[in-house]
């Protein structure tokens, strides 16, 4: 209560000092986006923006009158929910971290559906509604459902709870269409005809319906883009939540999510050479009758070399150069620790050893990045692929551990390939190349790679971080 | 059209000019973490979550707005504890030179 005196002190009504509260958020909002955006700032960025949303939330509070019980269960919802949160985010590990980010995603878009509806309840009650207001919280509704839908799709596909490979049927994209005129036609009858809540509850449902049918063509591959894509909707869910309450800070902190969001999923998609509407329309990963029957072919016709640790060591122990490609094979297998290993024992024999990191090695941009740093692994060993791309004909071992299609020449070569036009690491120009693999399934994107069949290839099969341990050994010994 | 919509309408616009600018140079090393941060920041719901259930009139409503504040919640937290453990992982070099 001290600070509605202060505020009555100051000549402000408690509404105006509200106001104003949420301007001071919103400008924490900008300047924490702002941070985040450069890598010296970017972990103050964060807690910028943390500090807006606090100061949000207590001034949301101050103008609130619920009863006493009332104040009891929100506290409590409020505990609950900071209690999954944190556990979630404190658990998780770092492989597993884009699909925490789909999951975080989805139940913000869920939230801003629930709020617009509740809203709606209330103010239909009371029988004064406009326009506006019910085409914001058809927008919240609507978006919201979709994002929480997709979201819950997205996690599923990274956590491998359903297969990554594209789920398609012939007509999928009318049937899909079918279903987004259903949306539009029943938001129509909302906003121009009956304020009916049951129709909005039906809207809600074929949302949802639309969110999972737009996700399950899209490949694991691309999930990160899809993911960036739901962020910005969720973004303008809440921001049209925002509309209809009549609240600054949640348009504010909506639309800086729903523009940077949607600028951010143009970058990514432009990271790996391809436009939007491909990664979202084309089914990239799904293997054609025709293309599988080829690979396979190409698979049992072509013979690849596979080595021993032995023989690998000694080459990598002899070498000048060594470029290591990290993907999320290693990732997976937890081999970060041992790689910085290998590198440190090459380092000490006089080899010169980076890491070269494809734009979205890993599962999302930059995810390589922080897996290597986990294991500290010094920064200026690690090479963006526009800096190192000409260094691979320079180097005696290009040594892939569980990454594929980051460096399928086919990108470059084959016009037919789903991957072609993505920019890649240029591995096929080493002297000699070690893939080390599991098996020769193809790679995340579904695709077979020739880099396996070549000449120079040594194929090293095995888990990352066992075949990684066993090259160790061979290159102490050797 | 009353002035608080041509309010929100020009605090909508101005907004979606400044998302565009603030992050248009972002390097690739921090997609993720940029993602994951404002993925923390439309959260912000959880103020309209607030607002709804405290004005609720009914018991589904109650639940509904409850149900969202859990939701918002998780959003908040959790998108922002996991984008610190992110950037922790930047460290200046000298850090992490010290810490081996």
């Amino acid at each position: 209560m001290s600070q509605i005196n202060l505020l009555a002190a100051a000549g402000f009504t408690l509404d105006e000092g509200v106001s104003l509260l949420y301007l001071l958020a919103a400008a924490l909002f900008i300047l924490g986006l702002k941070q985040l955006s450069s890598p010296k700032g970017a972990r103050q960025g964060n807690f910028t923006a943390a500090f807006g949303m606090l100061i949000a939330i207590i001034a949301s509070l101050t103008v609130i009158r619920p009863s006493g019980g009332r104040i009891v269960l929100m506290a409590v919802a409020v505990i609950v929910g900071t209690f999954i949160g944190a556990v979630l985010a404190r658990r998780v590990k770092m492989t597993a971290m884009p699909q925490m980010v789909a999951a975080f995603n989805g139940v913000g878009g869920g939230a801003a559906a629930l709020v617009s509806i509740g809203e709606y309840m209330r103010l239909v009650s009371g029988s004064s509604h406009g326009v506006v207001l019910a085409i914001s919280v058809v927008f919240s509704v609507v978006v919201g459902s979709l994002s929480f839908a997709g979201s819950a799709v997205a996690f599923a596909k990274l956590q491998e709870m359903m297969t990554g490979v594209p789920i398609t049927y012939a007509g999928q994209q009318i049937v899909n269409g079918i279903v987004l005129l259903g949306i539009i036609g029943f938001a129509a009858v909302v906003i121009g005809f009956s304020s009916s809540i049951p129709i909005l509850v039906i809207l809600l449902v074929i949302s949802l319906i639309l969110g999972v049918a737009f996700v399950l063509p899209i490949g694991g591959a691309d999930m990160p883009v899809v993911i960036s894509l739901l962020n910005a909707f969720t973004g303008l869910a809440v921001a049209a939540s925002g509309f209809a309450l009549g609240n600054t800070v949640l348009i504010v902190g909506g639309t800086l999510v729903g523009a940077s969001g949607t600028l951010l999923t143009k970058m990514m998609s432009d990271a790996m050479g391809r436009s939007l509407s491909n990664v979202l329309f084309a089914a990239v990963g799904k293997v054609t009758e025709s293309s599988a029957g080829a690979g396979a072919g190409a698979g049992q016709d072509q013979a690849v070399r596979s080595g021993t640790a032995d023989d690998i060591g000694v080459l990598l122990a002899y070498s000048q150069k060594v470029i290591i490609v990290p993907g999320y094979g290693l990732a997976v297998a937890q081999a970060q620790h041992v790689i910085r290993e290998l590198a440190d024992l090459l380092e000490k024999r006089g080899v010169e050893v980076s890491y070269a990191i494809h734009p979205v090695a890993g599962r999302m941009p930059g995810h390589m990045n922080v897996l290597l740093a986990e294991a500290d692994v010094k920064y200026d060993q690690l090479k963006e692929m526009d800096e190192i791309n000409d260094e691979f004909k320079l180097a005696d071992v290009a040594l892939i551990v569980g990454a594929n299609d980051v460096v399928n020449p086919a990108a470059k070569t084959d016009p037919g390939s789903p991957i072609y036009g993505m920019p890649i690491l240029n591995a096929e120009e080493a002297k000699n190349i070690i893939f080390m693999k599991r098996s020769m399934r193809p790679g995340f994107a579904g695709i077979d790679n020739q880099l396996m069949f070549d000449a120079k290839t040594i194929m090293f099969f095995g888990d990352a971080k066992e075949s990684l341990t066993k090259l160790v050994a061979a290159v102490k010994s050797s | 059209m009353t002035p608080e919509l041509i309010g929100y309408i020009t605090t909508f616009v101005l907004a979606a000019f400044v998302g565009i600018e603030v992050i248009s140079k972002v390097p690739t090393i921090l997609h993720t973490p940029l993602m994951s941060g404002s993925n923390a920041i439309h959260g912000i719901i959880l103020v309209g979550a607030i607002s709804v259930t405290s004005a609720s009139d009914g018991t589904l409503q109650l639940v509904l707005g409850l149900l969202a504040i859990v939701l918002a919640t998780i959003n908040v937290v959790g998108g922002f504890v996991v984008t610190d453990r992110m950037l922790e992982m930047f460290k200046p070099r000298q850090q992490a030179e010290a810490k081996r």
